[in-house]
């Protein structure tokens, strides 16, 4: 087991691995519970696959329970989610009552003993009923609710009031409650398959299976097809960019099967591309971690040009990999990107060409500011720096 | 003189820390001026010193988050570049340094006639944070030895000795001068003179670990 951390070693700060150790003695022994609804699938699920063994390292007795529920209960908390992230829903009595009634069932079958609780997203939250005495309870908090839909949020309110602490992923996503409310960084495990080195051969075999050749500068923007990262903006910005240096524009994302919106925003892309053999679209299944990282490390410049965004860890896998980023200036892209440093944040497809041109102009600049983006990631957006965190709360929190 | 063994040596202590969202907010630099007067000193403290943990490697547009926010998010260039040029280090306690931020805003704010808002949305978020120190059990005996253990060290312990140290804990020199200048520490007071002055506006972390080391690497090489 011992291996694992040391495997951080190499790509973490220096010192990180002995610093993380000597934080794990002061809380050794103690028992800590992880709970969500999910244990494959989306970026909760993905970091605890590899938080919770790395904890269990430090010598943090770990587990992880998911909860189970039917499917009424996974429509209601996905008409929650929309909700608290500010798209209006119905929800009815029945769906209020089957989250509650899961809630119950779920107590009564999880092993909830644990001195630290944690507890992911609105789906688990009203556990708290059932939390054992004397330990401590903390709502983690991975989505935007800074504009929630207020009948949901003051449905789930007298819930979280009774944690011990919150954890929210940017200061905006802090709503008003009576309960220290704490700041983490979602963040990217740098030796998993989507951020891990490729050889070049790789890289380039990837390429060619995707269909897109590396005979020209490459602009890659990775994401939903969804009108909030903007991608007709992006195809602008790349005619904007064209006119003075030839170039590849890649727009690589997720098939979104519960997204009816996604199909209309693909066909307005495609249609702003017309029949330009230079843009390419790619659809790829939410399991095509190499072929997202092999993009990633064969772009020139890479776009994360979204005009609402929760944290976007795009940002930071792009950065991890040593490419200037130019993203829209929202949400968590603006923690990311430090303008001038590590990319440029922009308001338009007219900046994003901008900035764009004159990183293709000056090769030592994206370069400088690809040296600098991958050493911001190093420090801020790796996971060790996430277990740091989560160290520092329990020895805080007692 | 550089083979010295220190009477008692230097212990390496990191830290990291953890923040908390305060839930105050503010929109505009009326707002924002109201607020750095009421939120408690610990606040100001982390927007205005946290800021090199925070930049440990790359350094932001300012050295503080009140003229980044105000620079990028109110578009107010002038009070930006005046409440930027504010250095922490020159300052002998946060309320000094409050009362100064508090002195340049309000006479910025007399001259103008518009009032600067958050144009992109992004309210001013007032944090604070919670220093945790671990010990790395580390400890040094000679300088070499401490030149060493520094160029590897965890960059929390960087900002412990230099910038806890003098600007929370008012040892005005920095733990490693301390430790290089005592009698039973290694009696440098030259190099320990030197590196006092070393960490100020415009340097970040590992800027300050790279002078250090330079510093020691000098010295090391002159015996």
């Amino acid at each position: 087991m011992r291996a694992m951390l040391e495997q951080y070693r190499e790509v973490a700060p220096r010192g990180t691995v002995e610093f993380l150790r000597q934080l794990g003695q002061r809380v050794e022994g103690k028992r800590m519970l992880h709970v969500n609804s999910t244990r494959q699938g989306g970026g909760v699920a993905e970091i605890l696959q590899r938080l919770v063994p790395l904890l269990e390292e430090l010598g943090v007795k770990t587990r992880w329970e998911v909860m189970t529920g039917s499917d009424l209960f996974y429509r209601t908390t996905k008409s929650f989610h929309n909700a608290l992230q500010g798209t209006k829903q119905r929800i009815t009595a029945e769906m209020y009552e089957a989250y509650l009634e899961c809630n119950r069932e779920n107590a009564k079958r999880l092993d909830l003993e644990a001195d630290v609780a944690m507890i992911h997203d609105p789906q688990p939250a009203a556990l708290i009923e059932a939390r054992p005495e004397g330990s401590t309870w903390i709502w983690r908090c991975h989505i935007d609710v800074s504009t929630p839909q207020r009948s949901v949020w003051h449905f789930l309110r007298p819930y979280l009031v009774r944690y011990d602490a919150a954890i929210v992923s940017l200061p905006k996503f802090a709503q008003r409650l009576p309960i220290p409310q704490f700041l983490v960084y979602p963040s990217i495990d740098p030796l998993s398959d989507k951020n891990r080195d490729l050889t070049p051969e790789e890289v380039d075999q990837i390429l060619a299976r995707l269909g897109v050749p590396r005979d020209k500068p490459i602009l890659l923007q990775v994401s939903r097809f969804d009108r909030f990262k903007d991608p007709v903006g992006v195809v602008e910005a790349y005619r904007l960019v064209k006119k003075s240096h030839d170039c590849r524009l890649v727009l690589a994302g997720g098939t979104a099967t519960d997204d009816p919106e996604g199909a209309e925003v693909l066909a307005e892309v495609q249609e702003a591309a017309g029949a330009d053999s230079n843009v390419h679209l790619l659809l790829l299944p939410p399991t095509a971690n190499l072929e997202i990282n092999a993009l990633q490390q064969a772009a020139t410049i890479v776009f994360q040009k979204s005009t609402r965004e929760g944290f976007g860890l795009t940002v930071a896998e792009a950065l991890w990999k040593g490419k200037p980023v130019i993203g829209g200036e929202t949400g968590g892209i603006t923690v990311q990107i430090i303008p001038g440093a590590t990319g440029y944040t922009v308001n338009s497809p007219e900046g994003a060409a901008f900035y764009a041109k004159r990183l293709l102009n000056e090769p030592d600049r994206m370069a400088a500011m690809g040296r600098q983006g991958k050493e911001y990631a190093r420090h801020r957006f790796l996971i060790t720096r996430h277990l740091q965190d989560y160290l520092g709360l329990m020895i805080h929190l007692g | 003189m550089g083979a010295r063994r220190a009477g008692s040596p230097f212990r390496f202590v990191s830290c990291m820390e953890l923040r908390e969202v305060m839930g105050q907010r503010a929109m505009d630099e009326q707002r924002l001026l109201e607020l750095i007067e009421e939120i408690p000193a610990d606040s100001i403290y982390y927007h205005t010193h946290s800021y090199y943990l925070r930049h440990a490697y790359a350094q932001g547009l300012f050295p503080n988050d009140f003229a980044t926010w105000v620079t990028l998010h109110a578009h107010d260039r002038v009070l930006g570049e005046q409440l930027g040029i504010l250095d922490p280090f020159e300052f002998d306690g946060i309320e000094q340094l409050r009362g100064e931020i508090l002195a340049i805003m309000s006479e910025h704010l007399s001259h103008i006639k518009t009032l600067p808002r958050a144009t992109t949305g992004e309210p001013f978020e007032f944090m604070r944070s919670h220093v945790i120190e671990a010990d790395l059990g580390l400890e040094t005996w000679t300088l070499r030895e401490f030149r060493d253990a520094l160029a590897h060290v965890e960059v929390g312990a960087i900002y412990n000795h230099v910038c806890e140290a003098r600007l929370r804990k008012g040892r005005l020199s920095g733990d490693f001068a301390d430790w290089l200048s005592a009698e039973d520490g290694l009696g440098l007071q030259e190099l320990a003179a030197r590196v006092a002055k070393v960490g100020c506006l415009g340097v970040s972390l590992e800027g300050i670990r790279e002078q250090i080391v330079r510093l020691c690497d000098r010295e090391l090489a002159a015996r």
